[in-house]
């Protein structure tokens, strides 16, 4: 297609104008032999510039179809000026052919015609995907324009949950560090009467050392030999006794530091049981010195085939004091709801006696850590929401909702082990560790 | 008359008996041991109605101190046994307890054993 530029125009414009000049020429003035040359020429011209110009490629066809006419015509046009005899005598053939010709034109321009229908369609149709990728490439920039807005909105969400993620993560590690010191806080209590025990031991044996030594004297100068002997070998007895319980007490000390200190991360052969009986005697201690009024009678069943296995023995133990807290707390809780229904019962056979069982077991790849409680029980809504960070049936300030949420975590990520619960309403509750025996590091 | 003395602690036999030793070479005080209160019943039990006083401590594994009081205060009532409670918690909780339990004395740990021979010289 032409584009219509003014310099077309103009040369059509011109080539009009000559047209028409040449036209009353040709009527007006006997030079039609003239004219007819131009014409021919003209036209030759014409389609000389077809096949030349690339914008004109599209009239080639035509200029194909009338191309056989032409050429016949200007033949007997030529034909006429130099050789008149001849064209004389093939004049029939020339018309003959001039038939034939105009034949191949209308055929070529049917089929020309045809052909421009189907290029017309076809245009139309591009034009048609040209419109729609238009469109669509419009909706994609609105689209992309969209995408960058919530994008710049998502990140900025992201940004500020990362921003709450971090504060809740210090949050949290400052509630587990109160969490460890109200735990401490509680075996300090426990911790003070351990150590009484065997310093009250040091105390006394040294004592009575001082009176033996102040009799040996006596005895030397007396010359009571035998007598000397014998307080002698008394003296080293209560020595090795004062010796004994002076370790006992810096063991207590170690492992209240080993427990106030972060975990070390270590795994260490450890002996369970001695573990488990450690940190119930600080439990126990711990809220008897808490709370004066409470008392519950503690049951051990140690599996003495257990030995050792390898933990992280700060944090299991932490574990063991956070289910043994909690059991005492329910026991004791449950002791004082049910002091009123009980008080009037004859017999204390019959009264409610709070229990905590604490019992270790071999098992086949590993060994398990019971503690059992005759406490009220966990109902089944609270049961699963007790390992959760932060949930707490306990008033303010008595609990943070922090322990068994760490003690399942120390559990599973940290030994690999498995935590689990058991209760009935009225009855108690059981909370069983179980810890695989090879520990992958 | 005998002295049952009943506490976990294994020591507290050899304490005892280096603290008394003079008393005991003298024959002038008699001591016997346990180390549960379920084996202070044991051994009262098969005490034939000997005279016996007993000084039991409070915080044991198993039957506590106050316990055995009770089961002693209950089931041995001829000649009636004298008991002393002894604890490290001497709070009011407890010594009411033990007194209402039929206690006939309570003392705090750590002991004065310069008090506790006088009591018992001026029980026997
Ligand atoms: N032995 C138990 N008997 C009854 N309820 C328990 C027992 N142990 C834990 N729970 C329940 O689980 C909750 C969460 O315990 P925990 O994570 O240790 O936090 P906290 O002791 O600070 O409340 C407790 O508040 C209590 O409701
Ligand atoms: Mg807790």
């Amino acid at each position: 297609m032409l584009s219509p530029n003014t310099h077309w125009n103009k040369t059509l414009l011109w080539a009009m104008i000559g047209i028409a000049i040449l036209f009353i020429l040709e009527r007006t003035l006997p030079i039609t032999i003239v004219t007819n040359w131009i014409w021919h020429l003209l036209i030759l011209g014409i389609g000389y510039l077809i096949f030349r110009l690339p914008q004109l490629e599209r009239m080639r066809t035509i200029v194909v179809a009338v191309l056989p006419l032409i050429i016949i015509n200007t033949i007997k046009d030529l034909l006429k000026i130099i050789y008149l005899p001849l064209y004389e005598q093939i004049d029939n053939y020339l018309d003959f052919a001039i038939v034939f010709s105009i034949a191949w034109m209308i055929a070529m321009l049917l089929r020309s015609n045809k052909q421009n229908r189907a290029l017309k369609k076809e245009r139309q149709k591009t034009l048609a995907e040209e419109e729609r990728n238009k469109f669509i490439s419009a909706q994609k920039e609105k689209l992309e324009l969209i995408v960058e807005e919530r994008t710049a909105e998502i990140t900025k969400q992201k940004d500020e949950l990362m921003h709450a993620f971090t504060e809740l993560k210090n949050t949290q590690s400052q509630l587990i560090q109160s969490e460890k010191m109200a735990s401490l806080g509680e075996l300090t209590a426990g911790i003070a009467h351990e150590i009484q025990n065997p310093l009250n031991f040091v105390n006394n044996f040294s004592d009575v050392n001082t009176e033996l030594i102040d009799e040996l004297s006596e005895e030397v100068e007396k010359g009571n030999l035998d007598e000397v002997k014998t307080i002698a070998k008394d003296i080293k007895e209560n020595e090795q006794k004062i010796n004994h319980h002076g370790k006992r007490a810096d063991a207590i000390v170690k492992g209240m530091l080993l427990h106030s200190r972060s975990s070390s991360g270590v795994k260490e052969p450890t002996d369970i049981n001695k573990l488990c009986d450690e940190y119930l005697r600080l439990a126990y201690h711990g809220l008897r010195a808490k709370d004066k009024s409470f008392n519950a009678t503690m049951k051990t069943d140690f599996d003495k085939s257990i030995g050792t296995i390898n933990i992280i023995p700060q944090d299991i133990g932490r574990v063991v004091l956070n289910l043994l807290t909690n059991a005492f707390y329910e026991v004791s809780a449950f002791a004082n709801s049910s002091k009123e229904d009980l008080a009037n019962l004859a017999s204390s056979e019959d009264q409610y006696k709070p229990t905590v069982s604490l019992s270790t077991k071999k098992t086949k790849n590993g060994i398990t850590i019971s503690v059992k409680d005759n406490g009220n029980g966990i109902t089944e809504k609270v049961k699963e929401k007790i390992f959760q960070p932060f949930f707490t049936t306990k008033p303010t300030g008595q609990g943070t909702g922090l322990g068994l949420s760490m003690s399942y975590d120390i559990v599973t990520k940290g030994h690999n082990g498995k935590l689990k619960v058991e209760s009935e309403q009225g009855k108690g509750t059981t909370f069983t560790i179980s810890l695989p025996l090879e520990q992958k590091t | 008359m005998k002295i049952l003395v009943v506490d976990d602690e294994q020591d507290v036999k050899l304490l005892f008996q280096q603290r008394f030793r003079k008393e005991i070479r003298n024959k002038e005080l008699h001591f016997a041991f346990a180390f549960s209160g379920e084996e202070a019943l044991t051994y009262l039990g098969e005490l034939n109605h000997e005279a016996v006083l007993i000084l039991s401590d409070i915080n044991m594994p198993g039957m506590s101190g106050l316990e055995l009081l009770e089961q002693i205060k209950k089931n041995f009532l001829k000649p009636p046994p004298v008991v002393m409670m002894i604890t490290a918690y001497g709070d009011k909780e407890n010594y009411d307890t033990a007194m209402r339990l039929g206690a006939d004395d309570f003392l705090t740990k750590p002991l004065e054993f310069g008090i506790l021979k006088e009591k018992l010289k001026a029980l026997l």
